[in-house]
């Protein structure tokens, strides 16, 4: 240890003999009382604000867009093709300081493909009612599966609602994509969905 | 012919009759009021208030005191239960008091009945209203006390200190009223400054007096210490739920109402028109000076609000200074100068006199305000060469900071 801290370049420094009233201060000028006329204008202020507008948003009617990067309820995402791009790593889970992520995962079989690769999420819940929408999660994902949605009214009756499961979390199936199971492209290994590859459904992975 | 022989002859059932109406005309005006003050309170901060029970949120008030009263009713254990119970209910019934003779409008026909709208008119009607003003005080130190706990007991010690203390002043602003009216009667002193110009005017400083006195009388910002909610929680209604809750804010608004409508009586010229626009007290019969009469109380209402929206609470050494170290010695002046000016009036029947006698006051007034101000001045530039620096650390800025002060003491080192 002791070795250690003369290596180091940074000396301790003593500090015993420093006299506190030789410290270098400042004076502030402080506001002093304001005269009897300052002080009404604060009168004015307050009669002349009643005839501005108001800054209230009517809520349940008029919403205001969130900002660009407004951490909201989360969604799974998925490969161009259906395939969902959650993987069932975890990380999520173990990122998350709140512990709201519950994630189980399972093995892709040929008959049962529902992400590229070897793994897919088979359980996958976020715990509304734990979040803290610090978005952790989202940096944590490896595959960008999840993101956050600018989406905020997650207000509900019971705990048990407040708990979304992986069909409340699930991205829609847009134009070009097959609902898994089915199997990956064609030609295609996981490492090309991973750059992008793949950019729609091939019509042998239609259902039969 | 004056309101009290209009009254003398008014039947049993056009009293009973005004007795319900002027305890209608409080709760309405109670709720409209809560109402009127969110909604201006909230413009004054940019927001909208409650707009959403209701056209404009109108019934937003009622709609409060229906959730209130469904609340459960909790007396503490530690509470003497009587008392608990007995407070607010003395609060509210003195509030509601006071307005028993405020002059409402002037001669109507009621009901085929010639008369004014005013329960009773009694020769010492503003006395009787500052009585039930001191009367209301036991409620709100009854409820700090019997809660049987410590932040009630403290507001309701900070209420009872600060309404008796400005009681006085509200008291003496009064004085000069009385003086110049030559009575004490509420129609009297209406019907007083229908001769000469309102009692605002004549005799500003008791108006101003009056009108900061009547705010530390009802609790209100920036006189609301009793329920600091940053220092004792709710003050003396900390303990307090469901309708007994309910019955401490309608006395808190019924004072306010009743406040405002002895202004308006003493220094407003009560229902009477502005002056210039005495014809319309002709219209609807007479009833129009009910409007007159509702649109000063209005007036004063509207300031209570603006004031609760402007200015910050006051601390309570503060408060109490200003009460005792101003308010009332600044009255009793006022008095003296308002007797003397009145006794030479009255006596000698010169004008130079009492022109002279006034000049010399406000010169005296001048000659000590400018004093006063110039001292002032003179303590803020004086100059203190044995003043040592200041002996305490300041940090130094980052900036100057060259080196690293990392202890030796502690940790894994050495």
């Amino acid at each position: 240890m002791a070795d250690q801290n003369e290596s180091n370049s940074v000396q301790p420094h003593i500090s015993n003999d420093v006299d506190i009233t030789s410290v270098a201060y400042e004076k502030v000028d402080q506001p002093g009382a304001k005269s009897f006329w300052a002080q009404l204008q604060g009168f004015w202020v307050t009669f002349i604000t009643m005839f501005k507008k108001v800054n209230t948003v009517q809520y349940p009617e008029v919403k205001e867009p969130t900002a660009e990067r407004f951490h909201g309820r989360h969604q799974l995402n998925r490969h161009p093709d259906g395939l969902e791009k959650c993987i069932g790593c975890e990380l999520c889970a173990w990122a998350c300081p709140a512990d709201a992520i519950y994630v189980e995962g399972a093995d892709n079989t040929p008959d049962h493909q529902m992400s590229p690769g070897e793994r897919y999420g088979k359980v996958y819940q976020i715990n509304y009612l734990r979040c803290v929408f610090c978005g952790l999660c989202i940096e944590a994902c490896p595959t960008r599966a999840l993101t956050m949605t600018n989406e905020y009214e997650l207000a509900d009756s019971t705990r048990g609602k407040l708990i979304f499961e992986k069909d409340d979390l699930l991205g829609p199936l847009r134009a070009g994509m097959v609902p898994p199971p089915h199997p990956m492209y064609p030609g295609m290994t996981d490492t090309n969905y991973y750059n992008g590859d793949v950019t729609e459904a091939h019509p042998s992975q239609e259902a039969k | 012919m004056s309101n009290a022989l209009l009254l003398l002859d008014d039947p049993g059932w056009i009293i009973t009759l005004k007795a319900v109406i002027v305890f209608a005309v409080c709760v309405v005006l109670t709720i409209m009021s809560v109402w009127g003050e969110r909604r201006l309170v909230a413009r004054m901060q940019m927001r909208v208030g409650p707009n959403r029970v209701g056209k404009f949120g109108l019934i937003q008030a009622l709609a409060d005191g229906v959730k209130l009263a469904l609340k459960e009713d909790l007396i503490p254990a530690a509470a003497d239960k009587v008392v608990f119970v007995i407070a607010p209910i003395i609060s509210a019934t003195a509030a509601f008091m006071a307005f028993a003779v405020m002059p409402m409008t002037g001669p109507v026909n009621f009901f085929g009945e010639e008369t004014v709208m005013q329960l009773t008119d009694i020769p010492v009607g503003v006395l009787y209203v500052l009585a039930t003003a001191s009367v209301g005080v036991y409620g709100i130190v009854l409820a700090g006390w019997s809660s049987g706990s410590t932040y009630p007991l403290l507001g309701g010690l900070r209420s009872s200190a600060q309404v008796i203390s400005y009681e006085i002043a509200m008291g003496l602003s009064l004085v000069s009223v009385f003086i110049y009216s030559g009575s004490m009667s509420t129609s009297s002193i209406v019907q007083a400054q229908q001769d000469t110009w309102w009692y605002g005017l004549v005799l500003f400083p008791s108006f101003v007096i009056y009108a900061i006195s009547m705010v530390g009388e009802t609790n209100r910002a920036p006189f609301d210490l009793a329920e600091a909610e940053g220092e004792l929680v709710g003050g003396f209604h900390t303990e307090y739920s469901s309708l007994k809750f309910a019955l401490f804010f309608l006395a808190e608004y019924v004072n306010i109402i009743a406040v405002s409508a002895l202004a308006t009586t003493l220094f407003l010229g009560g229902y009477h028109a502005i002056p210039g626009l005495g014809f319309t007290e002709q219209w609807l019969g007479g009833w129009f000076t009910l409007i007159w009469f509702f649109i000063k109380v209005l007036f004063f209402f509207f300031i209570f609000v603006w004031l609760r929206g402007t200015l910050p609470r006051l601390r309570y050494d503060q408060f109490m200074q200003f009460g005792w170290k101003v308010l009332i010695p600044v009255s009793l002046l006022w008095i003296l100068v308002v007797a003397t000016l009145r006794l030479i009036s009255t006596t000698s029947q010169s004008r130079p006199v009492t022109f002279a006698f006034a000049g010399v006051v406000v010169l005296i007034v001048l000659a000590i305000s400018t004093a006063f101000e110039s001292s002032k001045k003179k303590r803020d530039s004086v100059v203190h060469p044995e003043a040592a620096e200041p002996n305490f650390a300041v940090p130094s800025l980052p900036s100057e900071i060259t080196t690293i002060n990392v202890s030796n003491q502690g940790g894994d080192r050495g």
